[in-house]
């Protein structure tokens, strides 16, 4: 498969997550500033805007600003509108290896965008989540197994993780936990799952514990890492190249072990930091990816990355 | 009026084979007609059916009412088309080989060689198969007479077949009735006839080749094309940066390293393919490509110099062509041409140059064509000048009638011109002409350029199945030519409403990288003939 068209998959699966988690967490947001009257709205917007990797802004950060640059702006590079705009531009560029099915709902998703930013904020958010739902569902049935949907899926989860791992650190840094826990939860559609899975008990600890570990949570960091190192593999064997010498595989491998076989106590006492070193380990794994099987093409750049 | 009426097809106008479309469209009734419409521009902007202009994606506007043509008129332009693609494949042969035609007196040497389309480099180089026209698009009009008439051909890097078929499916969804009355042929082939001609194309020894397709990149306005003939021929869409010459060989770029390329259908234009024998600020092309397809390694389609054939002061040598190489009469005809280079013929057009349409004969997509009766004195005055300094840069074409046919507007169904762009796919041993075409429509008013970037369309065109016996095939030996020299009979009366002329100056549809041949038709005053 050509390098470019590779490298266009593995971006339309980043930024179609990207947009979907965007939305997740900007929905936990907003819903806690509603929620919990102890909340200092501009600390917890400033706390936002530094895990989304936002490091410039104009003004004191309040609900209106951070709607803005992570939602509506579409010159905001770490916003929804720009990441539907960037899917769709990738996939425009893949345009003939994708199916009509796909590229006909990323490009429809792309042209409701002006109607869906009108929207009130939870509307936006509920579509967003739908549209890209969608998307996948499409894209899980209509596309060949082979490479491209591989990069498709690598690019999906790596972006997941590091999504999930911002999610997390938003958690960990309200001020109310009574209020956060419960709604990253329902932000991942895992709420109902979690309260299956620990019988009714409801903790900061196990919620964390959930989304970080849960093998069995399709959302979940560690499940996410998992579905990466799958796709590497696969891409590996196809790749008919000797021993096992793959950076990504081996970052990504490392940062999952360092989360399964470490006390969870150790992870969760000092969570942004831990999620910190995961975000750079997605970093450092897509930079592995791209030098590997895209080489000479590195007009995409991970603007929105956490800044290191 | 409530809602729009169907004039255009009514029962005083309505033409004899548009009747079953006519009947299926009273019955389901003006609204129906609307929703349907609405509709189908919906279903084109979600699918991204769109074209470029200045960088902007629009969407290919489609008539909802098909352009009908019949059996016998088709086989007609079918022989016709393929004749010309023969006599083309010939020329360039001979051009770019012995040159026996310069020695036979046909052409002068001079009119080839001094073409900015003629390109030394490719002297010599015998392709694979001995095909250079690979596509062609012949662009066709009717003129007052109803008969089809060759405004130009595009053997470089002719573009729209993939309106054409998206045309079609769209069409068959909105209006499987109307669809299921007539006995059209199909389109869809297209891509498989591409593929095979351009597998057989391959160099010699290449038992599967590979064949890829070769975009400027997404901001060229025929991008949608270039990925649905890739998508639909189940081939690579690469982009110039996608490939890499390697000891004479042209190379992809891959995710399993370098792979070897053996078919190039390119969509670039000569002049952007390869920097090292063109234009050196190319950032689209190949470094290397042209030799790699000297040395015999890979095929470039079209082949490269092309171009002197699309020369217009060339196209009014075609039925020379036709008579010399194939010793066949031209099935069909040129429009009249004036060339500006012969004296005799510059006298009698500088007579007459308000009654004329001025063309620069290496222009493209309308560049600077001047119409006679819309131009003022000052640019009348402008333009004699410049045709006595340069009479070999521009031919005269008198104003001819261009057809129409019923169209869905604002005010209901009436008629508009049109014009038909044919493709054709040589595979070295056969012309396949796909039935039907692009139709393209003027859709304002009184408009004569059917251009997409002044709001023209498209329409779906149905060729009608064969009834038992053909018609009779008479008409294809038309008297002998006129065009090649002074054209006598200039044609149909001018017969149009000077006041349409004002809007007939082309607007250039230039890409953003090479000249596809662009999706325009000359500037013709309104006739209405059947269609």
């Amino acid at each position: 498969m050509l390098s470019r068209i590779a490298q266009s998959l593995f971006w339309i699966g980043r930024y179609l997550e990207r947009a979907d988690d965007t939305a997740r967490i900007l929905d936990v947001q907003m819903q806690v500033l509603i929620e919990d009257p102890g909340m200092d709205e501009r600390t917890s917007c400033e706390q936002l805007l530094s895990v989304m990797g936002v490091e410039e802004y104009v003004g004191n950060p309040n609900r209106w600003m951070i709607l803005d640059l992570l939602a509506h702006n579409a010159d905001s590079p770490v916003s929804i509108a720009a990441a539907i705009g960037a899917a769709r531009e990738s996939a425009r560029r893949a345009r003939e290896t994708l199916s009509t099915d796909i590229w006909a709902a990323i490009n429809t998703t792309w042209r409701g965008l002006p109607t869906a930013r009108a929207m009130r904020s939870p509307d936006m958010f509920a579509w967003v989540r739908n549209r890209t739902a969608m998307i996948s569902g499409i894209a899980d049935s209509t596309m060949t197994r082979d490479e491209g949907w591989q990069f498709y899926m690598l690019g999906r989860s790596i972006e997941r993780v590091d999504m999930t791992a911002r999610l997390l650190s938003t958690a960990a840094l309200a001020s109310g936990p009574q209020v956060a826990w419960p709604t990253t939860l329902r932000a991942c559609g895992a709420y109902e799952s979690f309260i299956r899975a620990y019988r009714g008990i409801e903790a900061d600890r196990q919620a964390a514990e959930f989304l970080l570990l849960d093998r069995w949570f399709p959302r979940s960091i560690v499940s996410s890492l998992a579905q990466a190192e799958k796709a590497l593999t696969k891409l590996e064997r196809s790749g008919q190249r000797t021993g096992f010498s793959d950076e990504a595989q081996r970052l990504l491998g490392r940062a999952r072990t360092e989360l399964e076989y470490r006390p969870l106590t150790e992870i969760v006492f000092d969570l942004p930091v831990e999620m910190e070193r995961l975000q750079r380990s997605c970093a450092a794994a897509s930079d592995a990816v791209t030098a590997r099987y895209f080489a000479e093409y590195e007009e995409h750049t991970w603007r929105g990355g956490v800044v290191l | 009026m409530m809602g729009p009426d169907l004039d255009g097809l009514g029962s005083s106008t309505v033409r004899e084979n548009y009747g079953t479309i006519h009947a299926s469209f009273e019955k389901m009734g003006a609204e129906e007609i609307r929703l349907r419409a609405d509709s189908l521009a919906s279903s084109y902007l979600e699918q991204g059916v769109t074209f470029g202009v200045a960088g902007e994606e629009r969407p290919f506007p489609l008539d909802i009412v098909p352009r009908l043509i019949e059996a016998a008129d088709w086989e007609h332009v079918e022989r016709g088309v393929r004749q010309r693609v023969l006599a083309l494949e010939a020329f360039l042969a001979d051009a770019y080989g012995p040159g026996e035609l310069f020695a036979d007196g046909i052409v002068p040497r001079a009119t080839v060689m001094t073409s900015p389309h003629f390109h030394r480099v490719v002297a010599g180089l015998e392709p694979a198969n001995g095909v250079r026209v690979h596509v062609a698009g012949v662009d066709l009009i009717r003129d007052g007479n109803g008969d089809f008439r060759v405004l130009e051909d595009n053997v470089r890097v002719p573009s729209g077949v993939s309106y054409v078929m998206t045309n079609r499916r769209a069409l068959s969804a909105a209006l499987p009735e109307v669809f299921a009355d007539h006995r059209i042929r199909p389109v869809s082939q297209y891509s498989q006839q591409l593929l095979a001609a351009l597998r057989k194309a391959a160099p010699a020894g290449v038992s599967d080749p590979t064949v890829v397709v070769l975009t400027p990149g997404v901001y060229n306005s025929a991008y949608f094309e270039h990925t649905l003939l890739a998508r639909t021929m189940g081939v690579e869409l690469v982009e110039g940066r996608d490939l890499v010459c390697r000891s004479g060989r042209v190379m992809m770029r891959t995710t399993n390293g370098l792979e070897p390329v053996d078919v190039i259908y390119r969509r670039i234009d000569d002049d952007f393919l390869d920097p090292v024998q063109f234009r050196a600020d190319s950032a689209l092309g190949v470094p290397g490509i042209v030799n790699a397809a000297r040395a015999g390694h890979v095929t470039i389609a079209n082949a490269v110099g092309n171009g002197v054939a699309d020369d217009k002061l060339l196209y009014t040598y075609v039925p020379d062509l036709i008579r010399y190489y194939l010793s066949e009469e031209p099935i069909l005809r040129n429009v009249d041409t004036w060339r500006m280079g012969e004296p005799e013929q510059r006298e009698e057009v500088l007579d007459r140059l308000d009654e004329l349409v001025l063309k620069p004969v290496d222009g493209s997509g309308g560049k600077g064509i001047v119409i006679g009766p819309a131009a003022s004195r000052e640019e009348l005055d402008e333009l004699r000048a410049k045709i006595l300094l340069d009479p070999r840069a521009w031919i005269a074409q008198p104003v001819i009638s261009l057809s129409t046919v019923p169209t869905l507007v604002e005010d209901g169904v009436r008629p508009r011109h049109v014009d038909l762009r044919p493709f054709a796919v040589h595979d070295g041993d056969d012309v396949f002409v796909l039935p039907g075409g692009l139709t393209r429509v003027a859709l304002p008013e009184g408009e004569l350029i059917v251009n997409s970037s002044r709001g023209g369309g498209s329409k779906d065109t149905w060729v009608l199945a064969s009834p038992t016996d053909p018609e009779d095939e008479g008409e294809g030996a038309p008297a002998a030519s006129r065009v090649a020299g002074t054209p006598q009979s200039a044609g149909p009366a001018i017969d149009g409403d000077p006041t349409d002329l004002q809007v007939q100056v082309q607007e250039q549809q230039q890409q953003q990288s090479g000249s596809e041949a662009p999706l325009r038709s000359a500037p013709q005053p309104p006739g209405v003939t059947s269609c």
